[in-house]
């Protein structure tokens, strides 16, 4: 990497960098030095940002036509679908692709647990991915709300009730948050500001987390810290681009079958229907992102401290480099943790559908377990795992572990099982 | 490749898991073969004009359809009505219009541009016409129900004696496709209840699928520009992935890593 050293080669760019080094960023990004191995869960960060971009260009054009008003909203939204030209398909877009974005972001994500990404010196990138996520929940639960339809008006009574669980003073958030006593016109309003505003100040915390992410540089499936630039390494472009744009438009065939093909298939039934105060719907039910949070918030009888175990369960995460205690990141290396990594995959799998069925009987017995496995395994699991589980000696280089060779490797099984002696 | 295929198995189980979830409740409906779903699928012009009539003569008594315009009849992808026949049936109803250079309200024959006229003045009169429950506004109606055009298809023909053990209240029906079973509408179709203009037989049968054909272009009009515009853009996502991947192919055999 020559970051400090670069010089346009021309005359009136090397004034203009002088002054704003906007070159020397874009050098910086194509040069950037990147792990070769790795995979097609890596690619995900940029389909994200695809997906970011999609979600603006799209909202803002939808703006343009939507009328955030309780009495107009629904019909607005018909008038984008019949009469503005394109906007059936706009509006899918956006649609969809908040669920393109949910799925491409737990990918991420889980990818990110898998091979210990947030681990030290990642810490602060992890934070504000997390924080990102947060974000992107109240916006696609505000986005939800502005068609105006039953689950519009039914969500967003059950989410912003949540806050009355406050003590002494959630009855008066409430309201406040409500701007009248009962979700109508000034919710309406305000949530279409919000959720106008959320994704600008995403997109900030997307710079920050790239900007955080080219100090230690990438991650990869080894989980080693590696020399940059080095043979380990290879320059962002052409490499990360030409198969990061691969993946994206893998990523895309999926997203277009939704749109153009199944549009609806992700959203609920229920939200043709305009919003009707006097008429509650059977079942409410949050979008499918949601639905694992969901189900914790309910599988504790006691309202407070459901929003309690739903609000610990995220933020958990941004402790998480501190309660995984283990010095290996990947967990190609942590046998143990491999399989319990699985288990955690399939217990928020199990607690997404839980949250989808009516929370009695069976459902809620096995959401319960399912809501205590989960903490079960950030709160015990992963520290004592740390200290416990017996790793598999970890390769010295990438170029190692990609051409198997073994002469480092050697070289490591001495060093590791010398240093236990001590 | 390998991890390409894990990829595709974990994006397709997340989303049959979810869509698995959403239709827990399931009913066995009445299957017919619509035109319009698959790759290329397309409205039968000859059911949507005849569903469009269907529509006019048996549901509207009851049903409104406001986000509808009479142009829409005429317009390409829709029951393709000649613009002199969708002026004729705008011309047969009557809207409010006004005020005139006189402050005064005055009626006049619809226009192309008039929406669909509504039965009842508002939600209130239709609740008062029929025994309190609002027949719900038709215009997107196939999208807010459940099981879509299967639902509404087999809800026209599900009408049955109530099975003993199930006692009715005045004006309540049987059905057994309504959510409950219990619906207020009385059984809209019977056999020959109109007269189709192409000669057509008007089974209860033909009818439930010629209205829902209809339904279903009300709720969706731009469907067929949809279906025509996804096939494009997927196979040039195809080709182009194609291409992307011997480049990438291509570039990355300079160094000794795999893709």
């Amino acid at each position: 990497m020559s970051d400090h050293d670069y010089t346009p080669s021309s005359k009136v760019g090397k004034w203009f960098n002088d002054r704003l080094p906007l070159l020397t960023l874009a050098n910086h990004l194509t040069d950037y030095p990147t792990p070769k191995n790795l995979n097609y869960w890596w690619t995900f960060g940029g389909i994200l940002t695809f997906c970011l971009i999609t979600q603006i260009v799209t909202g803002l054009t939808l703006a343009m036509h939507y009328i955030a008003h309780a009495d107009m909203a629904f019909e607005s939204v018909e008038h984008i679908m019949r009469d503005v030209n394109y906007g059936w398909l706009i509006r899918y877009i956006h649609a969809n692709g908040a669920s393109m974005f949910f799925l491409a972001v737990y990918i991420h994500i889980f990818r990110s647990l898998f091979y210990g990404s947030y681990k030290s010196p990642r810490e602060i990138i992890w934070i504000i991915g997390i924080i990102i996520y947060l974000l992107m929940m109240a916006a696609a639960f505000m986005g939800y709300v502005l068609p105006w339809g039953q689950m519009s008006f039914w969500g967003a009574t059950v989410i912003t009730n949540l806050f009355s669980a406050i003590p002494l003073v959630g009855e008066g958030i409430v309201t406040w948050l409500w701007g009248g006593y009962s979700v109508d016109n000034p919710t309406l309003t305000r949530f279409f500001t919000l959720h106008y505003l959320i994704p600008f100040l995403i997109l900030g915390l997307v710079v920050l987390h790239i900007w955080a992410l080219h100090v230690p540089g990438n991650n990869n499936p080894v989980g080693i810290d590696i020399k940059k630039p080095s043979k380990d390494t290879v320059p962002f472009h052409p490499y990360i681009v030409i198969k990061d744009g691969f993946a994206l438009l893998m990523f895309m065939i999926v997203f277009a079958f939704f749109v153009f093909y199944s549009p609806n298939i992700l959203g609920h039934a229920d939200n043709y229907i305009e919003a009707n105060p006097m008429v509650t719907p059977a079942h409410i039910v949050p979008e499918w992102y949601l639905l694992p949070f969901y189900a914790i918030l309910r599988s504790v009888p006691d309202k407070l401290l459901g929003v309690v175990a739903m609000l610990s369960a995220i933020l958990i995460l941004a402790v998480l480099p501190w309660l995984d205690t283990s010095k290996i990141r990947s967990a190609v290396f942590r046998p143990l943790y491999k399989q319990f990594y699985w288990i955690l995959v399939a217990d928020v799998l199990i607690l997404g559908y839980m949250g989808a069925m009516p929370a009695e009987g069976l459902y809620l017995l096995i959401a319960r377990v399912a809501t205590a496995y989960y903490f079960l395994h950030f709160l015990v699991i992963l520290p004592v795992l740390g200290f416990k589980e017996k790793t598999i000696p970890v390769p010295l280089s990438i170029t190692e572990s990609v051409l198997g060779g073994t002469p480092n490797l050697a070289a490591a099984r001495n060093r590791e099982s010398s240093e236990k002696l001590k | 490749m390998k991890n390409l295929i894990k990829l595709f198995y974990i994006i397709s189980f997340i989303f049959l898991a979810t869509v698995h979830s959403q239709s827990a409740e399931k009913v066995d409906y009445l299957k017919t073969d619509w035109s319009f779903k698959g790759l290329f699928g397309k409205f039968d012009r000859g059911s949507l004009q005849r569903g469009y009539q269907v529509y006019t003569e048996v549901c509207a008594a009851c049903h409104s359809m406001k986000y509808l315009s009479y142009r829409n009849l005429a317009e390409k992808g829709g029951p393709e009505f000649s613009i002199i026949q969708a002026k004729a049936i705008a011309a047969s109803f009557e809207v409010v219009d006004g005020p005139n250079a006189d402050g005064e309200m005055f009626t006049r024959p619809a226009k192309l541009s008039d929406k669909f006229v509504m039965p009842y003045e508002n939600e209130k009169a239709a609740q008062a016409a029929n025994g309190g429950a609002y027949p719900p506004d038709m215009s997107v109606l196939v999208k807010a129900r459940g099981g879509g055009v299967d639902y509404i298809y087999s809800l026209l023909q599900g009408y049955e004696d109530a099975p003993s053990g199930v006692t009715l209240d005045e004006g309540v029906h049987y059905n057994k496709y309504m959510y409950g079973n219990k619906i207020k509408m009385s059984a809209p179709l019977s056999d020959g209840i109109i007269e189709y203009g192409d000669g057509t037989v008007a089974s209860v049968e033909q009818m439930s699928k010629d209205v829902t054909t209809f339904l279903m272009w009300a709720a969706e009009p731009h469907l067929e520009a949809r279906h025509r515009m996804g096939f494009k853009a997927i196979v040039y996502l195809i080709i182009l992935t194609v291409l992307v991947y011997f480049s990438m192919k291509k570039i990355w055999s300079r160094v000794e890593s795999e893709v």
